[in-house]
Protein backbone atom coordinates (compact mmCIF):
# COMPACT_ATOMS: atom_id res chain seq x y z
CA UNK A 1 0.00 0.00 0.00
CA UNK A 2 1.36 3.40 -0.99
CA UNK A 3 1.61 6.07 1.70
CA UNK A 4 -0.50 8.37 -0.48
CA UNK A 5 -3.52 6.19 0.31
CA UNK A 6 -3.41 7.49 3.88
CA UNK A 7 -3.94 11.14 2.98
CA UNK A 8 -6.80 12.94 1.25
CA UNK A 9 -9.57 12.09 3.72
CA UNK A 10 -11.73 14.58 5.59
CA UNK A 11 -9.64 16.50 8.10
CA UNK A 12 -12.75 17.38 10.12
CA UNK A 13 -15.02 14.41 9.43
CA UNK A 14 -17.98 15.57 11.50
CA UNK A 15 -18.30 19.01 9.90
CA UNK A 16 -17.20 18.12 6.37
CA UNK A 17 -19.43 15.08 6.09
CA UNK A 18 -22.37 17.08 7.45
CA UNK A 19 -21.86 19.79 4.82
CA UNK A 20 -21.32 17.19 2.09
CA UNK A 21 -24.45 15.29 3.13
CA UNK A 22 -26.55 18.45 2.92
CA UNK A 23 -25.50 18.85 -0.73
CA UNK A 24 -26.09 15.13 -1.40
CA UNK A 25 -29.55 15.25 0.21
CA UNK A 26 -30.47 18.41 -1.72
CA UNK A 27 -29.60 16.91 -5.10
CA UNK A 28 -31.47 13.68 -4.23
CA UNK A 29 -34.55 15.61 -3.16
CA UNK A 30 -34.35 17.94 -6.20
CA UNK A 31 -33.32 15.96 -9.29
CA UNK A 32 -31.69 18.20 -11.87
CA UNK A 33 -30.07 20.48 -9.29
CA UNK A 34 -26.26 20.51 -9.42
CA UNK A 35 -24.37 21.21 -6.20
CA UNK A 36 -20.76 21.40 -5.11
CA UNK A 37 -19.48 18.71 -2.78
CA UNK A 38 -15.88 18.68 -1.59
CA UNK A 39 -13.56 17.92 1.30
CA UNK A 40 -11.88 14.74 0.05
CA UNK A 41 -8.74 14.64 -2.09
CA UNK A 42 -9.00 11.19 -3.69
CA UNK A 43 -6.26 9.61 -5.85
CA UNK A 44 -6.09 10.17 -9.60
CA UNK A 45 -8.99 8.62 -11.48
CA UNK A 46 -11.60 9.52 -8.87
CA UNK A 47 -13.36 12.90 -8.78
CA UNK A 48 -13.48 15.07 -5.66
CA UNK A 49 -17.28 14.79 -5.63
CA UNK A 50 -17.30 10.99 -5.88
CA UNK A 51 -14.57 10.74 -3.24
CA UNK A 52 -16.44 13.04 -0.84
CA UNK A 53 -19.71 11.18 -1.45
CA UNK A 54 -18.08 7.82 -0.68
CA UNK A 55 -16.45 9.16 2.51
CA UNK A 56 -19.82 10.57 3.61
CA UNK A 57 -21.94 7.46 2.98
CA UNK A 58 -19.70 4.39 2.99
CA UNK A 59 -18.28 2.41 5.90
CA UNK A 60 -17.69 -1.27 6.76
CA UNK A 61 -21.47 -1.84 6.54
CA UNK A 62 -21.79 -0.91 2.85
CA UNK A 63 -20.65 -3.18 0.07
CA UNK A 64 -18.95 -1.36 -2.77
CA UNK A 65 -18.40 -2.37 -6.40
CA UNK A 66 -15.68 -0.69 -8.46
CA UNK A 67 -16.35 -0.92 -12.20
CA UNK A 68 -13.61 -0.93 -14.82
CA UNK A 69 -11.18 1.98 -14.72
CA UNK A 70 -11.76 2.97 -11.09
CA UNK A 71 -10.85 -0.56 -9.97
CA UNK A 72 -7.19 0.42 -9.62
CA UNK A 73 -4.86 -0.36 -6.74
CA UNK A 74 -4.48 3.30 -5.55
CA UNK A 75 -8.27 3.80 -5.48
CA UNK A 76 -8.87 0.44 -3.79
CA UNK A 77 -6.27 1.28 -1.13
CA UNK A 78 -7.62 4.78 -0.58
CA UNK A 79 -11.23 3.65 -0.20
CA UNK A 80 -10.28 0.72 2.02
CA UNK A 81 -8.23 2.90 4.35
CA UNK A 82 -10.77 5.74 4.59
CA UNK A 83 -14.08 3.88 4.54
CA UNK A 84 -13.38 0.20 5.25
CA UNK A 85 -16.10 -0.69 2.75
CA UNK A 86 -15.77 -4.30 1.52
CA UNK A 87 -15.25 -4.54 -2.25
CA UNK A 88 -17.70 -6.97 -3.88
CA UNK A 89 -19.02 -8.03 -7.31
CA UNK A 90 -21.78 -5.90 -8.87
CA UNK A 91 -24.70 -8.15 -7.87
CA UNK A 92 -23.98 -7.77 -4.14
CA UNK A 93 -23.23 -4.06 -4.14
CA UNK A 94 -24.96 -1.35 -2.09
CA UNK A 95 -22.92 1.25 -3.95
CA UNK A 96 -21.34 0.94 -7.38
CA UNK A 97 -18.80 3.38 -8.76
CA UNK A 98 -17.50 3.89 -12.29
CA UNK A 99 -17.91 5.48 -15.68
CA UNK A 100 -21.33 4.97 -17.31
CA UNK A 101 -20.22 2.47 -19.98
CA UNK A 102 -18.33 0.42 -17.43
CA UNK A 103 -21.23 0.25 -14.96
CA UNK A 104 -23.56 -1.31 -17.57
CA UNK A 105 -25.65 -3.43 -17.74
CA UNK A 106 -27.99 -2.09 -15.04
CA UNK A 107 -29.71 -5.47 -14.76
CA UNK A 108 -26.79 -6.79 -12.72
CA UNK A 109 -27.56 -4.57 -9.70
CA UNK A 110 -29.95 -5.15 -6.80
CA UNK A 111 -33.28 -3.34 -7.28
CA UNK A 112 -34.81 -4.24 -3.91
CA UNK A 113 -37.76 -6.49 -3.21
CA UNK A 114 -41.50 -5.78 -3.11
CA UNK A 115 -41.40 -5.73 0.68
CA UNK A 116 -38.02 -4.00 0.99
CA UNK A 117 -37.56 -1.69 -2.02
CA UNK A 118 -34.77 0.04 -0.08
CA UNK A 119 -32.49 -2.99 -0.49
CA UNK A 120 -31.27 -1.70 -3.82
CA UNK A 121 -28.00 -0.44 -5.24
CA UNK A 122 -26.99 3.20 -5.58
CA UNK A 123 -24.82 3.90 -8.63
CA UNK A 124 -22.23 6.68 -8.65
CA UNK A 125 -21.57 7.58 -12.27
CA UNK A 126 -18.35 9.47 -12.99
CA UNK A 127 -19.00 11.95 -15.81
CA UNK A 128 -16.72 14.21 -17.87
CA UNK A 129 -19.02 17.13 -17.06
CA UNK A 130 -22.49 17.95 -15.73
CA UNK A 131 -24.90 20.55 -17.04
CA UNK A 132 -28.56 21.43 -16.76
CA UNK A 133 -29.29 20.53 -20.34
CA UNK A 134 -30.30 17.42 -22.25
CA UNK A 135 -32.99 15.12 -20.89
CA UNK A 136 -36.13 16.66 -19.41
CA UNK A 137 -36.94 15.40 -15.92
CA UNK A 138 -40.29 15.27 -14.14
CA UNK A 139 -41.33 13.66 -10.87
CA UNK A 140 -41.13 14.22 -7.10
CA UNK A 141 -38.79 17.03 -6.11
CA UNK A 142 -39.26 18.86 -9.40
CA UNK A 143 -41.69 21.78 -9.52
CA UNK A 144 -42.49 21.77 -13.24
CA UNK A 145 -39.61 20.17 -15.08
CA UNK A 146 -35.82 20.15 -14.87
CA UNK A 147 -32.99 19.30 -17.24
CA UNK A 148 -29.88 17.25 -16.70
CA UNK A 149 -27.14 15.94 -18.98
CA UNK A 150 -27.76 12.20 -18.58
CA UNK A 151 -25.31 9.79 -20.21
CA UNK A 152 -28.20 7.82 -21.71
CA UNK A 153 -32.00 7.80 -21.67
CA UNK A 154 -33.60 4.41 -22.11
CA UNK A 155 -31.91 2.62 -19.16
CA UNK A 156 -33.16 5.37 -16.83
CA UNK A 157 -36.68 5.16 -18.25
CA UNK A 158 -36.70 1.40 -17.74
CA UNK A 159 -35.40 1.89 -14.20
CA UNK A 160 -38.12 4.46 -13.42
CA UNK A 161 -40.75 2.02 -14.69
CA UNK A 162 -39.69 -0.42 -11.95
CA UNK A 163 -40.82 1.99 -9.20
CA UNK A 164 -41.00 1.43 -6.23
CA UNK A 165 -38.10 -0.89 -7.08
CA UNK A 166 -35.03 0.23 -8.98
CA UNK A 167 -31.59 1.78 -8.59
CA UNK A 168 -30.78 5.36 -7.63
CA UNK A 169 -28.06 7.37 -9.35
CA UNK A 170 -25.55 10.05 -8.49
CA UNK A 171 -23.58 11.80 -11.23
CA UNK A 172 -20.23 13.29 -10.34
CA UNK A 173 -17.81 15.49 -12.30
CA UNK A 174 -14.98 17.38 -10.59
CA UNK A 175 -16.52 18.75 -7.42
CA UNK A 176 -20.07 18.81 -8.87
CA UNK A 177 -22.82 16.35 -8.05
CA UNK A 178 -26.35 15.69 -9.30
CA UNK A 179 -28.78 12.84 -8.69
CA UNK A 180 -31.51 10.84 -10.36
CA UNK A 181 -33.61 8.83 -7.91
CA UNK A 182 -35.85 6.06 -9.26
CA UNK A 183 -38.93 8.31 -9.07
CA UNK A 184 -37.69 10.69 -11.76
CA UNK A 185 -39.07 10.20 -15.26
CA UNK A 186 -36.56 11.33 -17.91
CA UNK A 187 -37.62 12.14 -21.47
CA UNK A 188 -35.79 13.40 -24.51
CA UNK A 189 -36.28 17.06 -25.29
CA UNK A 190 -39.00 17.38 -27.91
CA UNK A 191 -38.03 19.46 -30.92
CA UNK A 192 -40.19 22.49 -31.47
CA UNK B 1 -12.08 14.60 26.04
CA UNK B 2 -15.26 16.05 27.42
CA UNK B 3 -16.76 17.37 24.18
CA UNK B 4 -19.56 15.68 22.30
CA UNK B 5 -19.08 14.76 18.66
CA UNK B 6 -20.79 17.33 16.42
CA UNK B 7 -24.57 16.88 16.87
CA UNK B 8 -24.13 14.17 19.54
CA UNK B 9 -24.23 11.04 17.35
CA UNK B 10 -21.06 9.24 16.27
CA UNK B 11 -20.12 9.36 12.58
CA UNK B 12 -20.94 5.70 11.91
CA UNK B 13 -24.49 6.22 13.21
CA UNK B 14 -24.92 9.39 11.18
CA UNK B 15 -23.83 7.61 7.99
CA UNK B 16 -26.41 4.87 8.64
CA UNK B 17 -29.17 7.45 9.21
CA UNK B 18 -28.06 9.48 6.19
CA UNK B 19 -28.29 6.42 3.94
CA UNK B 20 -31.82 5.77 5.27
CA UNK B 21 -32.82 9.40 4.58
CA UNK B 22 -31.61 9.12 0.96
CA UNK B 23 -33.56 5.88 0.44
CA UNK B 24 -36.59 7.57 1.97
CA UNK B 25 -36.33 10.47 -0.48
CA UNK B 26 -35.90 8.05 -3.39
CA UNK B 27 -39.02 6.07 -2.38
CA UNK B 28 -41.40 8.77 -1.06
CA UNK B 29 -43.75 7.49 1.66
CA UNK B 30 -41.97 4.13 2.14
CA UNK B 31 -40.83 3.50 5.72
CA UNK B 32 -37.11 2.73 5.67
CA UNK B 33 -35.96 0.60 8.64
CA UNK B 34 -32.98 2.04 10.51
CA UNK B 35 -30.98 1.07 13.60
CA UNK B 36 -32.38 3.67 15.98
CA UNK B 37 -30.05 4.56 18.84
CA UNK B 38 -30.85 5.25 22.46
CA UNK B 39 -30.94 8.97 22.94
CA UNK B 40 -30.62 10.90 26.18
CA UNK B 41 -34.41 11.38 26.33
CA UNK B 42 -37.34 8.97 26.63
CA UNK B 43 -39.18 7.46 23.69
CA UNK B 44 -42.13 9.66 22.83
CA UNK B 45 -40.11 12.82 23.31
CA UNK B 46 -38.82 12.93 19.77
CA UNK B 47 -35.93 10.46 19.66
CA UNK B 48 -36.60 9.75 15.98
CA UNK B 49 -36.83 13.41 15.03
CA UNK B 50 -33.70 14.20 17.04
CA UNK B 51 -31.69 11.50 15.27
CA UNK B 52 -32.82 12.71 11.83
CA UNK B 53 -32.04 16.32 12.78
CA UNK B 54 -28.62 15.29 14.12
CA UNK B 55 -27.81 13.49 10.87
CA UNK B 56 -28.72 16.37 8.57
CA UNK B 57 -27.65 19.38 10.65
CA UNK B 58 -24.63 21.39 9.44
CA UNK B 59 -22.66 23.90 11.54
CA UNK B 60 -24.16 26.79 9.51
CA UNK B 61 -27.78 25.88 10.21
CA UNK B 62 -30.29 27.81 12.25
CA UNK B 63 -32.57 25.46 14.14
CA UNK B 64 -36.16 25.95 15.24
CA UNK B 65 -38.04 23.38 17.32
CA UNK B 66 -41.79 23.42 17.83
CA UNK B 67 -44.10 21.29 19.90
CA UNK B 68 -47.76 21.48 18.79
CA UNK B 69 -46.86 24.77 17.10
CA UNK B 70 -45.28 26.33 20.21
CA UNK B 71 -41.62 27.28 20.58
CA UNK B 72 -41.75 27.57 24.35
CA UNK B 73 -42.98 24.20 25.65
CA UNK B 74 -40.74 21.77 27.56
CA UNK B 75 -40.14 19.41 24.65
CA UNK B 76 -39.25 22.20 22.22
CA UNK B 77 -37.01 24.02 24.69
CA UNK B 78 -35.07 20.90 25.70
CA UNK B 79 -34.45 19.72 22.12
CA UNK B 80 -33.35 23.22 21.11
CA UNK B 81 -30.93 23.35 24.08
CA UNK B 82 -29.71 19.85 23.26
CA UNK B 83 -28.53 20.95 19.82
CA UNK B 84 -27.21 24.29 21.08
CA UNK B 85 -25.02 22.29 23.44
CA UNK B 86 -24.00 19.37 21.20
CA UNK B 87 -23.84 21.03 17.76
CA UNK B 88 -23.31 24.69 18.68
CA UNK B 89 -25.81 25.72 16.00
CA UNK B 90 -27.74 28.98 16.02
CA UNK B 91 -31.34 28.67 17.19
CA UNK B 92 -34.37 30.79 16.50
CA UNK B 93 -38.10 30.92 17.14
CA UNK B 94 -38.78 32.56 13.80
CA UNK B 95 -40.06 30.25 11.08
CA UNK B 96 -38.62 32.49 8.34
CA UNK B 97 -35.09 32.55 9.77
CA UNK B 98 -34.83 28.80 10.43
CA UNK B 99 -33.07 26.48 7.97
CA UNK B 100 -34.00 23.28 9.83
CA UNK B 101 -37.28 23.00 11.74
CA UNK B 102 -37.97 20.01 13.96
CA UNK B 103 -41.66 19.69 14.68
CA UNK B 104 -43.94 17.70 16.91
CA UNK B 105 -47.41 17.47 15.38
CA UNK B 106 -47.75 20.77 13.47
CA UNK B 107 -46.68 22.37 10.19
CA UNK B 108 -45.89 26.08 10.65
CA UNK B 109 -48.53 28.48 9.27
CA UNK B 110 -45.89 30.44 7.35
CA UNK B 111 -45.29 28.63 4.01
CA UNK B 112 -41.83 27.03 3.96
CA UNK B 113 -39.25 27.81 1.28
CA UNK B 114 -36.92 25.67 -0.82
CA UNK B 115 -34.03 26.35 1.57
CA UNK B 116 -35.77 24.77 4.54
CA UNK B 117 -36.00 21.26 5.96
CA UNK B 118 -38.92 20.11 8.11
CA UNK B 119 -38.22 17.17 10.44
CA UNK B 120 -41.26 15.47 11.99
CA UNK B 121 -41.30 13.46 15.21
CA UNK B 122 -43.36 10.35 14.59
CA UNK B 123 -44.81 8.06 17.29
CA UNK B 124 -46.38 5.29 15.12
CA UNK B 125 -45.15 5.44 11.50
CA UNK B 126 -47.34 2.60 10.23
CA UNK B 127 -50.74 3.96 9.12
CA UNK B 128 -52.18 0.44 9.04
CA UNK B 129 -50.93 -0.55 12.52
CA UNK B 130 -54.23 -0.09 14.38
CA UNK B 131 -56.04 -2.03 11.65
CA UNK B 132 -53.48 -4.85 11.41
CA UNK B 133 -51.05 -5.29 14.31
CA UNK B 134 -48.65 -7.70 12.57
CA UNK B 135 -45.65 -6.07 10.89
CA UNK B 136 -45.30 -9.04 8.51
CA UNK B 137 -48.84 -8.41 7.26
CA UNK B 138 -48.68 -4.61 6.97
CA UNK B 139 -45.42 -4.97 5.05
CA UNK B 140 -47.17 -7.29 2.59
CA UNK B 141 -50.09 -4.88 2.31
CA UNK B 142 -47.72 -2.05 1.35
CA UNK B 143 -45.92 -4.33 -1.13
CA UNK B 144 -49.21 -5.29 -2.80
CA UNK B 145 -50.68 -1.78 -2.55
CA UNK B 146 -53.53 -3.39 -0.61
CA UNK B 147 -55.10 -0.39 1.10
CA UNK B 148 -58.77 -1.45 1.10
CA UNK B 149 -58.72 -1.80 4.89
CA UNK B 150 -57.91 1.90 5.30
CA UNK B 151 -60.86 2.88 3.13
CA UNK B 152 -63.11 0.57 5.17
CA UNK B 153 -61.93 2.37 8.31
CA UNK B 154 -62.79 5.77 6.82
CA UNK B 155 -66.13 4.37 5.61
CA UNK B 156 -66.92 3.14 9.15
CA UNK B 157 -66.21 6.66 10.39
CA UNK B 158 -68.88 7.94 8.02
CA UNK B 159 -71.42 5.24 8.91
CA UNK B 160 -70.97 5.89 12.65
CA UNK B 161 -70.49 9.65 12.75
CA UNK B 162 -71.92 10.87 9.45
CA UNK B 163 -68.48 12.22 8.45
CA UNK B 164 -64.84 11.18 8.43
CA UNK B 165 -64.08 11.68 12.12
CA UNK B 166 -60.30 11.22 11.88
CA UNK B 167 -59.05 14.65 12.97
CA UNK B 168 -55.30 14.05 13.19
CA UNK B 169 -52.79 11.58 11.68
CA UNK B 170 -55.14 11.59 8.69
CA UNK B 171 -53.74 9.06 6.18
CA UNK B 172 -52.30 10.31 2.88
CA UNK B 173 -51.33 8.66 -0.40
CA UNK B 174 -47.86 9.77 -1.53
CA UNK B 175 -47.14 10.02 -5.26
CA UNK B 176 -49.96 7.56 -5.98
CA UNK B 177 -48.14 4.63 -4.38
CA UNK B 178 -47.64 4.45 -0.59
CA UNK B 179 -50.23 5.22 2.06
CA UNK B 180 -48.37 7.17 4.72
CA UNK B 181 -48.99 8.41 8.24
CA UNK B 182 -48.31 12.16 8.24
CA UNK B 183 -47.56 11.90 12.02
CA UNK B 184 -50.26 13.23 14.37
CA UNK B 185 -50.57 16.63 12.69
CA UNK B 186 -54.14 17.98 12.57
CA UNK B 187 -55.78 17.25 9.23
CA UNK B 188 -55.92 21.05 8.83
CA UNK B 189 -52.20 20.77 7.97
CA UNK B 190 -52.51 17.94 5.42
CA UNK B 191 -52.89 20.18 2.32
CA UNK B 192 -49.65 22.00 3.28
CA UNK B 193 -47.63 18.82 2.74
CA UNK B 194 -47.24 19.57 -0.96
CA UNK B 195 -44.57 22.14 -0.18
CA UNK B 196 -41.24 23.54 -1.41
CA UNK B 197 -39.24 22.25 1.56
CA UNK B 198 -37.83 18.76 2.16
CA UNK B 199 -39.90 16.80 4.71
CA UNK B 200 -38.22 14.08 6.79
CA UNK B 201 -39.96 11.81 9.30
CA UNK B 202 -38.21 10.00 12.15
CA UNK B 203 -39.75 7.35 14.43
CA UNK B 204 -37.18 6.37 17.08
CA UNK B 205 -38.92 3.61 19.02
CA UNK B 206 -40.37 2.10 15.85
CA UNK B 207 -37.03 2.47 14.02
CA UNK B 208 -38.36 3.94 10.80
CA UNK B 209 -37.41 6.92 8.64
CA UNK B 210 -39.46 8.20 5.72
CA UNK B 211 -39.48 11.31 3.58
CA UNK B 212 -41.29 13.47 1.06
CA UNK B 213 -39.23 15.43 -1.49
CA UNK B 214 -40.42 18.94 -2.41
CA UNK B 215 -43.41 19.26 -4.77
CA UNK B 216 -44.42 15.63 -4.29
CA UNK B 217 -48.06 14.70 -4.70
CA UNK B 218 -49.63 14.10 -1.27
CA UNK B 219 -53.36 13.25 -1.37
CA UNK B 220 -55.51 12.84 1.74
CA UNK B 221 -57.65 9.71 1.34
CA UNK B 222 -61.36 10.35 0.89
CA UNK B 223 -64.48 9.41 -1.09
CA UNK B 224 -66.12 11.17 -4.04
CA UNK B 225 -69.26 11.84 -2.00
CA UNK B 226 -67.35 12.58 1.22
CA UNK B 227 -64.40 14.68 0.06
CA UNK B 228 -61.52 15.49 2.40
CA UNK B 229 -61.96 18.68 4.42
CA UNK B 230 -59.18 20.49 6.27
CA UNK B 231 -61.09 21.32 9.45
CA UNK B 232 -60.32 23.63 12.36
CA UNK B 233 -62.17 25.04 15.36
CA UNK B 234 -64.73 27.70 14.43
CA UNK B 235 -63.69 31.16 15.50
CA UNK B 236 -60.71 33.47 15.52
CA UNK B 237 -57.57 33.73 17.63
CA UNK B 238 -58.33 35.74 20.79
CA UNK B 239 -54.87 37.29 20.75
CA UNK B 240 -54.20 38.16 17.09
CA UNK B 241 -57.65 37.82 15.52
CA UNK B 242 -56.57 35.34 12.81
CA UNK B 243 -59.44 33.22 11.50
CA UNK B 244 -57.36 31.24 8.99
CA UNK B 245 -54.95 29.50 11.40
CA UNK B 246 -55.18 26.29 13.40
CA UNK B 247 -56.52 27.12 16.88
CA UNK B 248 -55.86 25.63 20.31
CA UNK B 249 -58.67 25.73 22.85
CA UNK B 250 -57.49 27.04 26.22
CA UNK B 251 -59.59 26.61 29.38
CA UNK B 252 -59.25 29.85 31.32
CA UNK B 253 -61.28 29.29 34.52
CA UNK B 254 -63.28 26.69 36.47
CA UNK B 255 -66.63 27.88 35.07
CA UNK B 256 -66.22 26.55 31.53
CA UNK B 257 -64.67 29.77 30.25
CA UNK B 258 -62.44 29.23 27.24
CA UNK B 259 -60.58 31.02 24.52
CA UNK B 260 -59.08 30.03 21.18
CA UNK B 261 -55.51 30.99 20.34
CA UNK B 262 -53.20 30.27 17.40
CA UNK B 263 -51.32 27.03 17.95
CA UNK B 264 -48.36 28.50 15.99
CA UNK B 265 -46.89 30.90 18.58
CA UNK B 266 -44.37 32.50 16.22
CA UNK B 267 -47.06 33.23 13.62
CA UNK B 268 -49.38 34.68 16.27
CA UNK B 269 -46.62 36.92 17.66
CA UNK B 270 -45.58 38.20 14.25
CA UNK B 271 -49.23 39.05 13.50
CA UNK B 272 -49.51 40.98 16.76
CA UNK B 273 -46.25 42.76 15.94
CA UNK B 274 -47.81 43.77 12.64
CA UNK B 275 -50.68 45.37 14.55
CA UNK B 276 -53.38 42.67 14.35
CA UNK B 277 -55.38 42.41 17.56
CA UNK B 278 -57.90 39.82 18.74
CA UNK B 279 -60.81 40.38 21.14
CA UNK B 280 -58.73 39.54 24.22
CA UNK B 281 -55.33 40.66 22.95
CA UNK B 282 -53.31 43.62 24.11
CA UNK B 283 -51.13 45.69 21.74
CA UNK B 284 -47.70 44.11 21.17
CA UNK B 285 -44.87 45.29 23.42
CA UNK B 286 -41.35 44.06 22.80
CA UNK B 287 -40.48 43.69 26.51
CA UNK B 288 -43.80 42.15 27.55
CA UNK B 289 -43.36 38.96 29.54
Amino acid sequence: MELSALSGGFDNAAHQSATAFRAIMNVTARPGVIETVSGAMPPKGLSIAAGSLLLTLCDPETKLYLAGGVDSQPIRDWLTFHTGAPLVPAAQADFALGAWEELLPLTQYAIGTDQYPDRSATLIVEMPELSQSGATLTGPGIKDSAQLSLPSLEPFQLNAALFPLGCDFFFTAGDKIAALPRTTKPESVTCM
Amino acid sequence: MSDYNFAYLDEQTKRMIRRAILKGLAIPGYQVPFASREMPMPYGWGTGGVQVTAACLTPDDTLKVIDQGADDTTNAVSIRRFFEKTAAVAVTQSTKRASVIQTRHRIPEEPLSEDQILVYQVPIPEPLRFLEPRETETRKMHALEEYGLMHVKLFEDISQHGQIATAYAYPVMVEGRYVMDPSPIPRFDNPKMEMAAIQLFGAGREQRIYAIPPYTQVVSLDFEDYPFEASKAEGACALCGADHTYLDEVIVDDDGGRMFVCSDTDYCESRRQAGHLGVEGTPYRKDAA
